[in-house]
């Protein structure tokens, strides 16, 4: 038995397409420990969202989950019956999404939506539960919190509709927090608010994160852990003080090198990962990596490289490079 | 939101106005005269016995001024007399009218009770039997016209099993068991006709809901899936249902004409048919008028809603 809060164990999910089968996650262990912020980290169609979602067990039809565990809390989450996975959801993990504009409920009132969680697992009142979405509203800083309860989703800003959505994952104090690119769709200039405000209240809850994300600056600034994805497989994990003093897979490498830097000359152009990202029906034998990989040799297209310490709690996925 | 109401119930004024000049110049077009009826009962046919009773029914004066001596008695709720009856159009609108009303609020119970579970249903479980049971039922609802279905209902119980549905209208606060015994048969056969199409929109509807994020956030949260469904779900679907139901009102006013008079429920449309076929000229107008204030009514009754299934629209 492991000593972590959540661990994700040999995980993979497939999904229906019309090309047929797509493997989306492949092989994922991951695990987040009490009050410890994860960061996943990869490109759109890495598989960290799909990982995200199958923790809960929303990836939907189209999506199945065909091999792995996923222990919370010593249970087995895939294994539960529905009722079983419907006492975690919003209770003991709760999930924020990317879009603020599409995942409240247009027709419903922000405070129904924020007192919902409570009401149904702490099986209190609808006036009850209205008195604590007015406190959790203050919590995530929305002005005249009180008099908003009573507004539609339509009436509040992006960003304050994040801070809604945040309100609502922390209703039931959760211990595991998922949020799924929270701030990808957001102003710049809110991103961080959000991002601050989510870490500060996890913080407080001292409930565990996990941050899905493309952005590697984010991941400097808020994580304690990262997992950086590809192609459906975690291809690096390593502490993130680790992670940015010693990359030490080629794609993390290269995420690394094109993040503009304000110390650059000015007209340097920024690097790029050349090539394209790949395709999950159609992927190389061997590495994933392979088609974009600056070191590729010829053992790399053999097999996949399995994950192996580099350092201290430093994995990753690579034959290895000079 | 009282200004809007009045301002949309202004905007019945021209509607109406025009309907009412197409109702009475049209029903003064159609051959056959109510004169020439009268005439031939009566058996007597002198030119001047027709100038008498012309000027006696007041239809020797020009159109147009009898128009305007129509709509001004409208204004005032007098809608004329009958032309055989002579009692006054309104009265017998009056004594009707509920009657036509009941069958259609049946109908539309029927409508919905059928559409509703079988359209969520039917986007619950996309593509399997029970969907395309479910369907193939609306699709042939849609194509079977009610008047047809009627008068298999009323042909082959009596020639099989010498039994047919009752026939004889009873007042439905002096016998309500027998009155909707009566009443049952059609307000079924018109809803399942409305049915077809509502049952095909809240499919369409739920299903693109279902797929939206918010239903997720919902999962997310913890819900049952019966939760999700009609707190989360129902309520997004149901506004495009709400729309249709309004645009389908023409449609189930026109059906309980036909209805009323095969299984003879003496409502609006068994008066106007009656009315149509005697060339009985203001009562076919006044029930025309009467309809169509009903269907402009149902309509605004149906944008007035929005405001309260979807917030969006609400006017402050």
């Amino acid at each position: 038995m492991s000593g972590h809060l959540l661990s994700i164990e040999d995980l993979s999910v497939t999904f229906r397409s019309e090309r047929g089968p797509v493997r989306a996650v492949h092989s994922v262990s991951l695990h987040v420990d009490e009050g410890e912020t994860l960061a996943i980290v990869g490109e759109s169609g890495s598989g960290k969202s799909v990982t995200a979602l199958s923790i809960l067990r929303l990836i939907g039809d189209a999506g199945r989950i065909d091999r792995g565990r996923i222990l919370f809390d010593g249970r087995d989450l895939l294994t539960l019956d529905k009722a079983g996975i419907r006492s975690i959801r919003g209770d003991r993990i709760s999930m924020i999404f990317q879009e603020p504009m599409s995942s409240l409920n247009p027709v419903l009132t922000v405070g129904k939506q924020v007192a919902e969680p409570i009401r149904l697992h702490r099986g209190k009142s609808w006036a009850q539960a209205m008195e604590d979405a007015a406190e959790l509203l203050e919590r995530v800083a929305i002005p005249d919190a009180r008099e908003r309860l009573g507004d539609y989703p339509h009436q509040f800003s992006g960003g304050m509709r994040q801070r809604v959505m945040i309100a609502m994952a922390l209703a039931c104090q959760p211990r595991l927090i998922i949020a799924d690119e929270p701030t990808t769709a957001l102003d710049v200039t809110v991103q961080a608010q959000i991002l601050h405000l989510l870490k500060e209240l996890t913080r407080e809850l001292r409930s565990a994160l996990i941050l899905i994300t493309h952005d590697l600056g984010v991941v400097a600034r808020y994580a304690d852990r990262v997992a950086v994805m590809y192609a459906g497989r975690v291809v690096e994990t390593a502490p993130a003080r680790a992670l940015y003093a010693r990359p030490s897979h080629p794609y993390t490498l290269g995420l690394m090198a094109s993040i503009p830097g304000l110390d650059a000359p000015a007209g340097t152009r920024l690097p790029t990962i050349r090539g394209q990202p790949p395709d999950l029906a159609n992927l190389p034998e061997g590495c994933p990596f392979v088609p974009r990989c600056p070191h590729a040799r010829a053992i790399c297209s053999s097999a996949v490289p399995p994950l192996e310490p580099v350092g201290p709690d430093h994995l990753r996925a690579c034959y290895g490079f000079e | 939101m009282h200004a809007y109401v009045i301002r949309r119930l202004l905007a019945l004024i021209p509607t109406l106005f025009f309907a009412s000049l197409i109702v009475f110049v049209s029903m003064r077009v159609i051959p056959g005269d109510v004169v020439d009826l009268m005439l031939a009962q009566n058996d007597i046919a002198t030119g001047q016995d027709r100038e008498r009773i012309e000027a006696s029914l007041g239809l020797d004066k020009p159109l147009h001024i009898q128009y305007v001596q129509w709509i001004g008695g409208a204004l005032v709720g007098d809608l004329g007399h009958s032309l055989w009856q002579n009692t006054p159009v309104t009265e017998l609108i009056l004594a009707r009218l509920p009657i036509t009303f009941e069958l259609g609020l049946l109908a539309l119970f029927v409508a919905l009770t059928v559409a509703i579970p079988i359209g969520i249903y039917s986007a619950l479980y996309q593509d399997t039997a029970g969907d395309y049971i479910a369907r193939s039922f609306s699709l042939l609802m849609l194509a079977v016209p009610s008047f047809w279905l009627g008068t298999l209902v009323m042909v082959f119980p009596s020639v099989w099993w010498r039994w047919s549905p009752p026939l004889e209208f009873v007042p439905f606060f002096e016998d309500p068991v027998r009155n909707l015994a009566h009443m049952l048969v059609p307000a079924i056969l018109l809803g399942l006709s409305l049915s077809a199409v509502t049952m095909r929109m809240t499919r369409t509807t739920m299903l693109e809901v279902l797929r939206q994020d918010y239903i997720r956030t919902a999962r997310a949260k913890g819900l049952s899936e019966p939760m999700v469904v009609l707190r989360h779900a129902l309520r997004n679907g149901l506004i495009p249902v709400v729309t249709l139901i309004g645009l389908q009102a023409p449609l189930l006013i026109g059906g309980a004409v036909i209805l009323e008079q095969i299984f003879v429920v003496p409502g609006m449309g068994l008066l106007l048919l009656e009315a149509v076929s005697q060339r009985d000229y203001p009562v076919i107008s006044g029930v025309f008028l009467i309809v169509g204030v009903g269907v402009l009514f149902i309509n605004l009754a149906v944008d007035l809603s929005y405001g309260w299934l979807d917030p969006r629209v609400r006017r402050r």
